[in-house]
């Protein structure tokens, strides 16, 4: 991709949303901690308008960025062997995503080159708002086993055991990469991962993707849990953008975790994605007592057993010991706490008159040894929702720091030879 | 198979802008502006080199012992107008009309092979533009391979045919999917006269209310689904080789530039992935990768006879096609045992897995390529 601007008009400009922009800029400009809380729901700007989410910062966006209701993810396969060509592939990508999280199209843009030519953005943005677009990256296990960089695979990304009751879609499972892009609006998510796609032809193929529509899950503390398609709200004690300690005590990996080799993941953070499919027509025909010991809540309010509201402390021993909320709380995994960002997803139907629908499971975590792995080995085990979902795909990424200033590009501290 | 409109609405723009008409066989010309061409085994002689732009009469003589045939043709060897099967002895007047620009007469002895030519410069108004005559020789060279191809095509054809109207089920399995070799190779120029194409190679699903199915995939089905060879099977087989045989005889005047080359090559890579990658092709006789495989070498035709004016605009891009090239062939080449031949696993017994890579690979060409054009026409 070119750096040429040319006379390409942003999609912010051409809605006349200028102004706004700059505003965001300006909020955005006052450094890395500041980022993070840029393009916040508490935004006004931000969340009424569409605005645009900052892209640089000490930590990538879209991890305690406010959850936007659309996301698009894409797992990738490496297909080149030059490390040189994958690394200006991720310097392509980082400038195209630096572009497209700001409100602009790709390159050259969607119209006005040459005649013969392709336009270099496929154009589907043209006119839409940022809509908080967020792109996020990530590297798999296996992308360790390439272009030299064993010795860089941090103990921490291990691949993930299996779980009892895991059935597994190969197709549906791991990748050397991923990105994540979650927007307010579908078809800005989409158009992110699409053009991200084209430019990696020949370095990278699309391993699997997944779309999802309603946000399970929110980072904006005060806010009403969303409800998952259970209509059961979860995860209602979920890390908040805004809780700075917290983040950096179970999200963010810091300087001198683990060893030499995970040095280049200080700012990052650690992402489990799983594919979970639920059972939605016998849930559904489960009576709402059942449904409510299941979870360990009440449906209307989402409280815990004996309270009232939803942010209410829960009394677990309350709750049936093996309901969902008493096996998955802190207090149950000596405080093991992870940021969830998951979406309900409906991938049409399954062929037997059933929806292939469920919960795309996001998590993000400083370790995932202390994160997912222990929790997901007491859910797996004891989980009475058990009997309604199935996990079916599953991947893990190291999710590097975030990209600092114009002239740094996803995963620099791993590729570049200063580290 | 789709039409693909983009190259039939690309000649008709080009054709449009050099608003050219060839008209034969006008008797109203006047003598004196006429071209005297006598034609003769080994000559091709012509009264003048230069006449100024408009109408054009060309005074054919055979003097030869052979039948000939006297074309005006482009630099690039497209034909402006022409005449075909001058018996011995015989006279023939040939009329166009004719825009400035340089052009040659083509005296073919026997009616075939390069023929023996003079110059024609046309002087006047209204030049057309000229171009790097390295792309004229790519496109002469290219008009020649879609010829050859459409040339070596029949005669596989006709084998086919043969063994349909034999009623021999097992000849003509095997000799069906190398049949379509030529025509996959240099489908877009087959393509781009519209209305050959919906009569040779459409599929049971491409066709219109009322159109009558024929071609090449109605007698995939006969073969292998329903497995019998009927009077109207025979009937068809013939009808492919006389649709066939009208191809062959107007390669010659398709619109041909070098943009249409590389979105040719890109539009056969696109054809592999639609068709070929999902097995859609040659749903019953699963030879697709017979087709993938004639698809890209027509596309890596057109690529190598462009690459000396690409490689000089974009060496960054012939490099990466270069390598995606190779990449693909040797990725094929897993499917077949012997490289000399055509014989392709079938592709019923390619896994998920294997048809995923296959499309990673095409991918991984077609994207570079759809930047040829532009490399070309800078």
């Amino acid at each position: 991709m070119t750096e040429t601007q040319g006379s390409n008009p942003s999609r912010r400009s051409l809605i006349g949303w200028g102004g706004a922009g700059l505003a965001l800029g300006a909020a955005a400009a006052g450094g890395a901690v500041a980022m993070a809380k840029a393009g916040d729901d508490v935004d006004p700007v931000a969340a009424e308008t569409g605005g645009a989410v900052e892209f640089h910062g000490a930590h990538q966006a879209g991890i305690a960025t406010p959850v936007q209701d659309r996301l698009h993810f894409a797992a990738f396969d490496v297909k080149t062997e030059d490390r040189d060509e994958f690394v200006r592939m991720l310097k392509d990508w980082t400038e195209a995503a630096r572009r497209m999280t700001a409100g602009r199209a790709v390159g050259e843009g969607a119209y006005g080159g040459l005649a013969e030519a392709p336009p270099d953005d496929t154009g589907e943005a043209l006119g839409l708002k940022p809509s908080r677009l967020t792109l996020t990256i990530g590297f798999g296990p296996s992308l360790f086993d390439k272009f030299g960089l064993a010795d860089k695979r941090p103990e921490a990304l291990v691949d993930l055991p299996k779980f009892p009751g895991d059935n597994l879609d190969r197709s549906r499972t791991g990748g050397d990469l991923c990105v994540q892009a979650c927007a307010d609006d579908p078809q800005v998510a989409v158009h992110a991962i699409r053009n991200l796609a084209r430019i990696g032809f020949g370095k990278v193929a699309i391993r699997w993707s997944q779309l999802g529509f309603g946000k399970t899950s929110s980072t904006t503390p005060d806010a009403q849990t969303p409800r998952n398609l259970m209509g059961f709200k979860d995860g209602t004690r979920n890390i908040a953008g805004t809780e700075t300690d917290r983040l950096k005590k179970f999200v963010w990996v810091g300087d001198g975790d683990g060893d030499a080799k995970s040095s280049w993941m200080t700012g990052g953070s650690y992402l489990v994605a799983r594919r979970i499919r639920m059972n939605i027509e016998t849930w559904d025909r489960t009576s709402l007592q059942e449904q409510e010991d299941v979870f360990g809540r009440d449906k209307r309010e989402g409280a815990a057993v004996g309270k009232a509201k939803e942010h209410d402390e829960p009394f677990l021993k309350a709750m049936k010991p093996d309901a969902h909320v008493r096996l998955a709380h802190p207090d149950s995994n000596g405080g093991v706490t992870i940021l969830r960002r998951g979406y309900s997803f409906t991938d049409g139907t399954d062929g037997l008159g059933r929806l292939d629908a469920g919960l795309f499971f996001l998590a993000y975590q400083r370790d995932v040894r202390k994160g997912f792995i222990p929790l997901q080995r007491r859910l797996s085990a004891q989980d009475a929702l058990n009997e309604y979902i199935q996990h079916v795909g599953s991947a893990v990424f190291a999710v590097p720091p975030g990209v600092r200033d114009s002239g740094d590009w996803w995963g620099r501290t791993l590729f570049s030879k200063e580290g | 198979m789709r039409a693909v409109r983009l190259t039939v609405t690309a000649a008709a723009t080009v054709a449009a802008l050099t608003a050219l008409s060839a008209c034969t066989a006008k008797s109203d010309a006047e003598d004196g502006d006429a071209i005297q061409v006598t034609a003769a085994d080994s000559k091709c002689d012509t009264s003048a080199k230069s006449v100024p732009a408009g109408h054009v009469t060309l005074k054919i003589e055979n003097k030869g012992s052979k039948a000939t045939e006297v074309e005006i043709l482009f630099p690039d060897d497209r034909i402006v107008s022409e005449k075909e099967n001058i018996g011995p002895g015989t006279k023939y007047t040939l009329t166009a009309e004719v825009k400035a620009g340089a052009y040659e007469i083509a005296c073919r002895p026997g009616m075939k092979g390069h023929g023996v030519r003079q110059k024609l410069t046309v002087t006047g108004g209204g030049t057309t533009a000229k171009r790097d005559p390295k792309l004229d020789e790519a496109v002469a060279d290219y008009r020649q391979y879609a010829q050859d191809q459409a040339d070596e095509t029949l005669p596989k054809v006709e084998a086919f045919v043969k063994a349909v109207k034999a009623g021999d089920l097992d000849a003509a399995k095997k000799a069906y999917g190398i049949s379509r070799l030529g025509w996959e190779r240099t489908e877009p120029v087959a393509e781009s006269f519209g209305d050959i194409d919906p009569k040779v190679d459409v599929r049971e699903d491409g066709l219109e209310d009322g159109q009558k199915w024929t071609g090449w995939h109605r007698l995939e089905k006969a073969l292998w689904k329903d497995k019998k060879i009927g009077a109207e099977e025979k009937a068809l087989a013939d009808q492919l080789v006389k649709d066939l045989k009208d191809w062959q005889g107007r390669v010659g005047k398709a619109e041909i530039t070098p943009t249409s080359m590389a979105n040719g090559a890109k539009e056969l890579l696109d054809e592999v992935a639609t068709g070929k990658v999902t097995g859609e092709e040659d749903r019953y006789a699963h030879t697709d990768l017979v087709d993938f495989k004639g698809n890209v070498e027509g596309a890596q035709k057109a690529y190598e006879l462009l690459k000396p004016v690409a490689a000089k605009n974009d060496p960054a891009l012939a490099k990466e096609l270069d390598e995606q090239f190779a990449a693909l062939d040797t990725l094929l080449d897993k499917y077949r045992k012997d490289k000399t031949s055509y014989d392709f696993v079938s592709y019923d017994k390619v896994t998920k897995e294997q048809r995923k890579e296959l499309s990673d690979a095409v991918n991984a060409l077609a994207e570079p390529l759809s930047k040829l054009a532009a490399a070309v026409a800078k």
